[in-house]
């Protein structure tokens, strides 16, 4: 088998391939540098919890319309930001703090929408909604993940100056007058649009982790937030066309191929990365005794 | 700085996160002074600078300002309240000073770019500018607040445990600058724990256990009679006492 049977014919050849291939990239533009600032924000549980969060909303959509993208992306966006605006007011309003009011509603969440996919939908539809059908995405589908990540580039550029300094420094964004939760809160939107478009590819489950394992890989890599979300952004291409390859070659299921690459990407940067890698703190230890 | 700088509080009572924080604290920063304050651990004084800054409110009481002035207040938050291992360089840190005239959107002038770097200077970090903070030790970073303070050019300076697990050459350094701010008639408050540190630097000194203990001059109040009511007070704390109502 040649390099272009093995990496480029599968593409050219089959159109659902193409359109996976597309489809990913899309969602590796919105979803990495949002994972970047979740990380950053020391939310990376939050992005799980939220795409858990989304699936009760998702299956209320499929319930009343059956497979319909409208339905189940506005069930799906209503249900995940509806969690996180009840884990931001019990934050605010009680001693409890915000992972834990997160876990606790998205738990709810989860227990719920499994519960009305298996009663009212097959177990089908259930893996459908868990996993995603990204070598059967449609046009709609496709257009919905280039939208969101086009919207999502845009919306980050605008205002990436207050959302950084708001993840570094919060009280200092206060004191000079800068609106801290309104981006908060435009950024959960954008974090729960982009799941949402995720879902439809690879999954609920599935979603989170193109949108976190990049970000987490990039911080062995890069030094500054623009470098970090865009180091992620090609950590979550690669994975996206290498996993797609995997599923196509070994017959695996397109998502969870996708994330393994990302996190086999994640394991080596982890270990072998040029910043605070395990090598790298390894090596620098040794010098120091040798000094 | 033809602003009227008093920090007046009118039986102020501040609760955080529903705990009673400061009871009923009246008094007055005048224009200029350089003001230390002082209590126990838990005492209310991250909650006073809170109150002052508008990011809690008062459940009793007003702090009083001239109109304006709090959006030109520069705070030095705890060196705890940030995560010293996000990626930003130190320029760029020391820039956001510059945020009332840059905001958003607009990039740095020459002048502004030069005053960033005069700024490193000032604290004795030139050519740190392109460094990661997290290559930073703890006094470094804390020279790099110090700078973006300085570039916010603000008549009312808050330092919030400035000195806290900072080296001796450092703290000397800083301990100048703030000086400086004093001797340029900028209003500076600062909380601190060294009690010989604000004997020998600050001229007032607000002794604060939730309630005033003593405020004013530093020779009058540290007085061993204040500082152990102070202690006192701290050991009877009931941190789910309701915040009281009683007149001032």
């Amino acid at each position: 088998m040649t390099l272009i049977e093995l990496l480029i014919q599968p593409f050219a050849e089959y159109g659902f391939m193409r359109r996976a291939l597309v489809a990913t990239f899309a969602l590796a533009l919105g979803s990495a540098p949002i994972g970047t600032l979740l990380v950053l924000r020391r939310m990376s549980l939050v992005g799980d919890a939220m795409a858990h969060a989304l699936l009760p909303g998702a299956a209320l959509g499929f319930l009343s319309a059956g497979f319909s993208l409208a339905a189940m992306s506005i069930g799906g966006f209503v249900a995940a930001l509806g969690v996180a605006l009840a884990a931001g007011f019990v934050t605010r309003a009680t001693a409890q703090r915000e992972d834990a009011s997160f876990a606790a509603f998205y738990l709810i969440a989860l227990a719920l929408g499994v519960l009305l996919v298996s009663t009212h939908g097959s177990s089908v539809d259930l893996m459908h909604v868990l996993f995603g059908t990204i070598l059967a995405v449609d046009d709609a589908a496709l257009l919905l993940m280039a939208g969101v990540g086009s919207i999502s580039l845009l919306a980050l550029a605008v205002m990436y100056r207050p959302l950084v300094v708001e993840c570094f420094d919060p009280g200092f964004l206060r004191s000079v007058g800068g609106r801290g939760s309104l981006v908060h809160m435009l950024f959960l939107v954008l974090t729960v649009a982009n799941l949402v478009a995720g879902f439809q590819a690879l999954g609920t489950l599935m979603a989170v982790g193109l949108m976190m394992l990049p970000a987490t890989a990039a911080r062995f890599w890069a030094t500054e937030v623009w470098s970090l979300a865009l180091t992620a952004t090609l950590i979550a291409m690669a994975s996206g066309f290498i996993g797609l390859l995997l599923s196509f070659h070994a017959e695996w299921p397109s998502g969870p191929a996708i994330v393994l690459v990302a996190g086999v990407i994640y394991l080596f940067s982890l270990v072998a990365g040029p910043r605070e890698s395990l090598l790298r703190r390894h090596f620098q230890r040794s010098k120091h005794r040798i000094a | 700085m033809s602003i009227d700088t008093t920090i007046a509080l009118h039986n102020l009572t501040v609760a955080y996160r529903g705990h009673p924080a400061v009871h009923h604290l009246s008094g007055e920063f005048a224009p200029g002074s350089l003001t230390a304050v002082v209590g126990p651990n838990g005492a209310g004084k991250t909650s006073l600078f809170a109150a002052i800054m508008g990011a809690l409110r008062p459940i009793e009481g007003a702090v009083k300002m001239e109109a304006g002035l709090r959006q030109r207040v520069a705070w030095l938050p705890q060196q705890a309240a940030i995560d010293r291992g996000f990626p930003i360089r130190v320029f760029d840190l020391v820039a956001l000073g510059h945020w009332s005239s840059v905001g958003c959107f607009r990039a740095l002038n020459r002048t502004q770019t030069e005053q960033v770097q005069h700024a490193l200077q000032t604290v004795g970090l030139s050519g740190f500018e392109r460094r990661s903070v997290g290559e930073l030790s703890a006094g470094q970073f804390q020279r790099v607040l110090f700078a973006r303070v300085l570039l916010q050019d603000a008549p009312v300076i808050l330092l919030d445990e400035p000195f806290n697990a900072i080296d001796a050459r450092t703290t000397a350094d800083l301990l100048a600058v703030v000086a400086r701010w004093h001797a340029e008639a900028r209003t500076v408050i600062a909380v601190l724990h060294d009690i010989e540190q604000v004997r020998e630097h600050f001229q007032q000194t607000l002794l604060l256990a939730r309630r005033c203990v003593a405020w004013g001059p530093t020779a009058e109040v540290l007085q061993a009679a204040n500082l152990s009511r102070a202690r006192q007070m701290a050991e009877a704390w009931d941190d789910d006492a309701p915040p009281c109502r009683e007149a001032a």
